[in-house]
């Protein structure tokens, strides 16, 4: 699992590629911390690279959206391979966090 | 255990009077700093009796030609004491033959005659450095050991709430197993008879693995018993469950989790989905189809949510498979997916009659189709087989 980040439109956009599964969750989580800014700037997850994630990768995405949450910032994901917008209806996730087709769309959303 | 702090207790073996005083008048500065302290020995048997009487020591240096018992009949000996004990020899310069010997019988170093006491000084360190890199590897393995034992009792305790006698009556049958992927993993099903002749079923799967899920499972299941019980319809169920558990979840763990109602009587099934794999009904011509999603989100996470349920009347024969993701998800050395496709394909030759039947088949063909790869998640199967009630 790779993670790459960009400062565009006023939200980071975190770029996550491989797996997330409860290996390397830690890590995942780590990573995303790191890109929490403290001017309540939004993220967005960009998924289009990422091939499978699991339920303990869903949990960092929550304690992430919680943790944007006490800086009144948001979260959202974008760009989800059918198998993950699977997951995400199946688990419900896609009436907690927001799902967007692409980051363009998920930047004009959260953006300012 | 001997002393793991200064001053560590060194035994000179020598039967020649002269080495002991030139060895209190050379390192006196180290005894009197309190790094070391030393204590003497004439021979072999005397440095036996030594090491028997006092467990504080943790190094001998010990000469090789001795009366009564020689160096190198020593080392073998001090294993049998404290195997932790490292031994320098002292040797003739040149001598290569008996320090060859001694390194062979476990000495850890040796020094020459006439003892030059800088090089002494420095194998002592050294000795003692290695003795407590080895203390520590030691101790780590030991926490490592009682960790390990933990997880297995916590294994045991999570192993022994599943159930593992199923309720039998007319119209039905179920049976369900559960294969965990570490020791201690998140899945967990649950099968309750319920006023009226009704019986409730639940198969569950906590985010991640390891001893926080174990934990999380099992008030997960406390709460949902006490909810099955109490209260009538699915729907209702699954919204106190997800209620109690999100009072202080802080730590944002949550649990996907089918609960269904099965009546006997009218073979009518309802239930509610919280965030779980859609069920399959497998009918008695072998053929699948999914139950419906109800919509609902996965536990723990939201409180206030309402849950939608749904409901079935199934025929006799039909089986219903309730499962986790280790099913779907299991993966092969080529990392391909086992997939819904393949479940819901395993029945169009082979009809199995029971519910463990059922059950049987689709581990086994998960299991046949990761070949070596390793489990990386639970696997966990129930199934409820309709049967024509005759009475």
């Amino acid at each position: 699992m790779e993670l790459s980040s960009e400062h565009a439109g006023g939200v980071v956009i975190v770029r996550a590629v491989g797996r997330v599964d409860g290996a390397n969750a830690r890590d995942f989580h780590e990573g995303l911390e790191a890109n929490i800014g403290a001017d309540g700037e939004s993220m967005i997850l960009d998924f289009e690279g990422l091939s499978y994630i699991s339920s303990a990768g869903l949990r960092v995405v929550l304690l992430v959206a919680k943790s944007l949450q006490k800086q009144q910032a948001k979260l959202a994901v974008c760009s989800l391979s059918d198998s993950i917008q699977e997951v995400f209806e199946i688990s419900g996730f896609d009436k907690i966090v927001p799902v967007y087709a692409d980051a363009s769309s998920a930047t004009a959303a959260l953006g300012n | 255990m001997s002393a793991t702090q200064p001053p560590y207790k060194i035994l000179v073996v020598d039967d020649e009077p002269d080495l002991q005083p030139l060895v209190q008048q050379r390192m006196r500065r180290y005894v009197r700093t309190g790094q070391y302290q030393f204590v003497f020995a004439q021979n072999g048997v005397e440095a036996l009796e030594r090491l028997r009487a006092d467990d504080e020591i943790v190094i001998v240096l010990s000469d090789i030609n001795m009366p009564k018992m020689d160096g190198l009949a020593l080392l073998d000996q001090i294993p049998k004491v404290n195997p932790n004990i490292r031994s320098v020899i002292i040797s003739a310069y040149g001598d290569m033959k008996n320090i060859r010997t001694a390194m062979n019988r476990g000495a850890f170093d040796f020094v020459t005659k006439p003892v030059d006491f800088d090089d002494l000084k420095l194998t002592i360190d050294r000795t003692l450095q290695q003795l407590l890199e080895w203390r520590d590897a030691l101790g780590a393995r030991d926490r490592l050991v009682a960790l390990q034992n933990e997880l297995n009792v916590a294994s045991q305790m999570q192993q022994s709430i599943l159930p593992k006698k199923f309720p039998e009556g007319a119209g039905f049958q179920v049976f369900a197993s559960m294969k965990p992927a570490r020791s201690v993993g998140g899945d967990f099903f649950d099968v309750m008879r319920l006023e009226g002749g009704l019986l409730g079923l639940a198969v569950a799967d906590v985010s991640d693995k390891g001893v926080p899920a174990a934990l999380f499972m099992m008030s997960t299941r406390t709460v949902l018993k006490g909810a099955a019980i109490g209260l009538g319809s699915p729907a209702e169920v699954l919204q106190e469950v997800n209620d109690l558990l999100c009072e202080d979840n802080e730590t944002a763990m949550f649990v996907t989790l089918i609960y269904a109602v099965y009546d006997p009587s009218t073979r009518k099934l309802t239930f509610a989905n919280g965030g779980h794999n859609t069920p399959v009904v497998i009918s008695a011509d072998g053929k699948a189809t999914r139950l419906p999603l109800t919509g609902g989100v996965a536990l723990g996470l939201v409180p206030g949510l309402e849950y939608q349920q749904a409901s079935v009347t199934l025929s006799p024969g039909d089986s219903v498979v309730l499962y986790t993701d280790g099913v779907t998800e299991a993966m092969n050395e080529s990392e391909e997916e086992f997939g819904m496709d393949r479940l819901e394909g395993l029945f169009a030759e082979s009809k199995p009659a029971t519910a463990q039947a059922v059950n049987e088949v689709i581990f086994d063909a998960v299991m046949d189709f990761a070949g070596d790869a390793p489990q990386s998640d639970d696997i966990t199967c129930m199934t409820l087989r309709a049967e024509r009630r005759d009475h």
